[in-house]
């Protein structure tokens, strides 16, 4: 289903468009506030095929950011106050030039994030990435979408989740997610079904002590992140006549707290042309930044007080305790 | 009309019509008995799905399940709950057959 089809889909079954929600909360337009993340997806290739994957990753994927893309986000980081570079894909693994990329960017001093999947590292061929991540002080986030081997690889593929909790052993034993180690692994929930994803502190309880009894593997923060109404999770949706259900819970459980912080006001997507988004989902829906820039046209000043690009699927970032790159945004109710 | 409908899930927010007040207090109990406390939310989640099912409560069976589902909890666990409140329903009729066989003891010559 292409970018078109998705958004007229998500238009047809909302009763009420998320702009006209917005605006009844008095948010709309919705503008930025800065940019403190340069999010850049730097390949849509992956070893793995998760059923709710939004960027719909997998081998067959062929789009791969270029080492000159690569060196236009290094100029602008240079450039400009951004405190966080978050590199994500597919697999950012796969994409030769991130060695090269990692080695610079830390250079910078900045916030250094890699979304990996984890389950190359044990391949001779990536097995050393996890020196550059070392090397590099690069904080590693990897979803594991449930802490037992059954919901992980109902969603990840078959033995995904053995995988992931060996690779977990591998980084504790360089120090990574422990504390005052310096070395952060974060983990992702996301809800292996139809529903929304439960309380961060709740599950982050839950996932430590599991992790720690079950496999002996530590990590520092886990982020409850939501699953987007977008790519092959809303494949799923519509082949399981669940979207209509799905949306208006979404549409239900709107938080004005959650939109008052939602990430892409602070954030901005650069895809793997240099294309500019106001986050990865937008960039899967082919919904660019409102003046349509290239990573090679950036201006701070225009970013942050851009207006945001907003559609449906973004009852998905507002929804309960609201979902983010770097989990829940809304404090939670006690 | 019918009973029982799925959409009267989302009413229950709007039970305070007429008398607000007391609505109110219900809320702010129900939070503070069902959120974190000694217990955690995710073993006050499985209570309250076992009470829902002894209740025979659709509602409270359709909200529980789902933020059991939300709070990582799989099928196997929520069907042991399941078996708890018919073994506790079960145990519970028996217990009561006390009265049953004391009134019959007593009355027996």
């Amino acid at each position: 289903m292409d970018a078109r089809e998705q958004l007229s889909v998500l238009d047809n079954i909302c009763r009420q468009r998320f702009i006209d929600t917005l605006a009844a909360n008095g948010q709309y337009p919705l503008k930025a506030t800065g940019v403190d993340v340069l999010q850049m997806n730097i390949c849509r290739k992956c070893n793995l095929f998760c059923n709710h994957c939004h960027v719909e990753a997998g081998p067959h994927r062929t789009e791969m950011m270029s080492k000159s893309i690569m060196e236009n986000c290094l100029d602008i980081l240079l450039e400009n106050e951004i405190s966080t570079i978050d590199i994500t894909g597919g697999a950012p693994e796969i994409n030769p030039h991130l060695e090269w990329f990692l080695d610079n960017a830390s250079q910078l001093k900045r916030r250094l994030i890699v979304r990996s999947n984890l389950t190359l590292l044990l391949e001779e061929k990536y097995r050393h990435f996890i020196d550059t991540y070392v090397r590099n002080n690069v904080e590693i986030v990897t979803s594991l979408p449930h802490y037992k081997a059954d919901g992980t690889d109902k969603q990840r593929g078959k033995c995904a989740f053995e995988t992931i909790i060996a690779v977990i052993g591998k980084l504790n034993e360089r120090g990574y997610g422990k504390e005052d180690s310096g070395l952060v692994l974060n983990l992702v929930h996301n809800p292996t079904g139809f529903y929304l994803p439960g309380s961060q502190s709740a599950l982050t309880h839950e996932y430590k002590s599991r992790l720690l009894k079950d496999h002996g593997v530590h990590f520092n923060d886990l982020f409850c992140i939501t699953n987007m109404p977008v790519g092959r999770y809303l494949q799923h949706l519509l082949k399981n006549d669940t979207l209509a259900d799905y949306m208006m819970e979404l549409i239900d459980s709107f938080n004005l707290a959650a939109a008052e912080n939602v990430m892409c006001k602070s954030t901005i997507s650069v895809s793997y042309d240099g294309q500019l988004y106001d986050c990865d989902f937008n960039q899967m829906l082919e919904l660019p930044i409102e003046t349509n820039a290239h990573i090679r046209a950036f201006d701070m000043e225009t970013m942050r007080h851009r207006k945001i690009v907003l559609a449906n699927h973004c009852y998905g970032c507002t929804a309960g305790s609201g979902s983010s790159c770097q989990g829940t945004t809304a404090r939670e109710e006690k | 009309m019918q009973y029982y409908e799925t959409k009267d899930l989302a009413d229950f927010p709007n039970i305070g019509e007429w008398t607000s007040a007391e609505a109110q207090k219900f809320f702010d109990y129900y939070a503070r008995a069902t959120g974190d406390g000694k217990l955690t939310e995710r073993e006050k989640s499985l209570i309250a799905l076992a009470v829902a099912a002894t209740q025979n409560c659709p509602y409270c069976i359709d909200a529980y399940t789902n933020k059991c589902l939300s709070l990582g909890v799989d099928k196997e666990e929520m069907m042991e709950v399941f078996h708890v409140g018919a073994a506790m329903m079960a145990g519970i009729t028996l217990a009561h057959s006390t009265q049953m066989r004391k009134i019959v003891k007593k009355k027996e010559m």
